[in-house]
């Protein structure tokens, strides 16, 4: 079989359609992880033990199953007890909760590499909880995490295709489809790894400057 | 009621595929982990080349579209390849690609006086590789395989989508034949995370007894 471009620029529109949802979902997902993540790693920190306790086992198990298996269930499960989510919605939802593991270690990484110092200056400055997180503790912890946050959530790009697993019309699905009509796999399979090197390799580009404005820890 | 004892040793087949993906993978990954990390250190440019062109094209695309290419593109160029085949090769590739940077990073973290030390006691290349470098850069990397391992547990459910009759493939069986979603599920969810802590116990283990009689040395 020869590879065919006219057969390319006939399929890339519909190419182009899926790698929009990739894109959106990768979003969405991000933003989801971000903010599960932050919530797992202060509900760790919690001094009720029981909490950060159930937290911690729930936060494990979700890390060490399968994200496919993670995304049937919540497609698949989830109507049986009445909730029904669009394909998009759970998907977003299986991504944001399965990176959002990953992404508490980061928090937790990054709060904990905040000095010792920093806290008991806030204490001596008479500064509340609320304050000492907001002012002191936040402002430093970010930025060295940023790099490592964004590293999960090009992972989380890569992962997207599992997507089409739960009927999402990402870029593997819109590929699988046109394979399917066409009977041609070589160029709509190809196209998909050239779409995920492309934007990968871009977003390495991004990673490494993230690395060298926000990496360095001032000791 | 269904019958639920027969459908469990369909589940448990499945398991089996899947432990054995997962050793097989693993072996695979290894090999490719050690070549393409050496590779990367190397003194000739080629190599380096090579190896860092492997490193980031595995890296940079999606397992699911390195699966897919494997399964439906590669019998189109000649190369035909059973379902366990090409989720052995891919699954291997991919994650040896992430373990070569492990690899490289471990042995880098060598410090120079190790490499003088060689130097001192006249061992050639190989030798100080093999007898020096290489035990103390092992158990540097030993964790992280670990982490790698289960990633690559993990990332065999997505061989059922090349219809490989692995866990998630035959909880999806179970599901069609008995209508139930919630109790196959569930029970590939704990089997996989189970999976999971025996890998990572095994790692730990491994890791106490490669680390005799390394005391007083660094790590």
């Amino acid at each position: 079989m020869e590879w065919d471009w006219n057969f390319v620029w006939q399929i890339m529109p519909t190419l182009i359609q899926g790698v929009k949802i990739t894109i959106l979902a990768t979003l969405l997902g991000s933003v989801l992880a971000a903010v599960v993540g932050l919530g797992i790693a202060l509900a760790r920190r919690s001094p009720n033990k029981a909490l950060s306790r159930i937290v911690g086992w729930a936060a494990e198990f979700i890390r060490g199953t399968p994200l496919l298996v993670q995304l049937y269930f919540i497609f698949y499960v989830l109507p049986d007890i009445g909730i029904l989510l669009p394909p998009l919605v759970a998907g977003v939802i299986g991504l944001g909760l399965h990176y959002g593991t990953y992404t508490a270690e980061v928090y937790r990484a990054g709060i904990d590499n905040v000095p010792r110092g920093q806290w008991e200056a806030a204490k001596a400055c008479n500064l509340s909880a609320r304050q000492t997180w907001t002012h002191i503790i936040i402002p430093q912890a970010i930025p060295p995490m940023i790099p490592a946050l964004a590293n999960y959530f090009i992972a989380m790009f890569k992962e997207t295709p599992l997507l089409s697993a739960i009927t999402v019309l990402e870029l593997m699905n819109q590929a699988k489809s046109v394979a399917n009509t066409y009977y041609r796999y070589i160029e709509p399979i190809t196209l998909v790894g050239a779409f995920f090197l492309a934007i990968s390799l871009c977003s390495v580009v991004l990673l490494r400057w993230l690395e060298r404005r926000y990496g360095k820890i001032e000791r | 009621m269904t019958q639920w004892s027969g459908y469990l040793g369909l589940i448990l087949q499945g398991a089996l595929v899947t432990i054995e993906l997962t050793l097989m993978g693993s072996v695979l990954a290894l090999i490719m982990a050690f070549l393409a990390g050496m590779g990367r250190l190397s003194r000739f440019f080629v190599l380096r080349a090579l190896a860092t062109a492997y490193i980031e094209f595995f890296r940079g695309t999606s397992i699911f579209v390195q699966l897919f290419f494997a399964y439906f593109v590669l019998p189109l160029i000649g190369l035909e390849l059973t379902p366990l085949q090409a989720g052995v090769l891919a699954l291997g590739l991919n994650v040896g690609a992430y373990a070569a940077e492990v690899v490289r990073g471990a042995v880098q973290s060598i410090g120079r006086e190790q490499h003088e030390a060689c130097i001192a006691l006249n061992l050639g290349r190989w030798q100080g590789l093999r007898h020096v470098i290489l035990p103390q850069a092992f158990l540097v990397m030993l964790p992280t395989f670990g982490n790698n391992a289960i990633e690559l547990l993990k990332a065999t459910s997505v061989v059922s989508l090349i219809s490989l009759a692995d866990l998630t493939f035959q909880a999806q069986v179970v599901r069609a034949q008995t209508g139930n979603t919630m109790v196959p599920f569930a029970t590939i969810l704990v089997i996989y995370f189970v999976l999971a802590l025996l890998i990572s116990w095994g790692v730990r283990s491994l890791e106490r007894r490669m680390a005799r009689g390394l005391d007083g040395v660094r790590v």
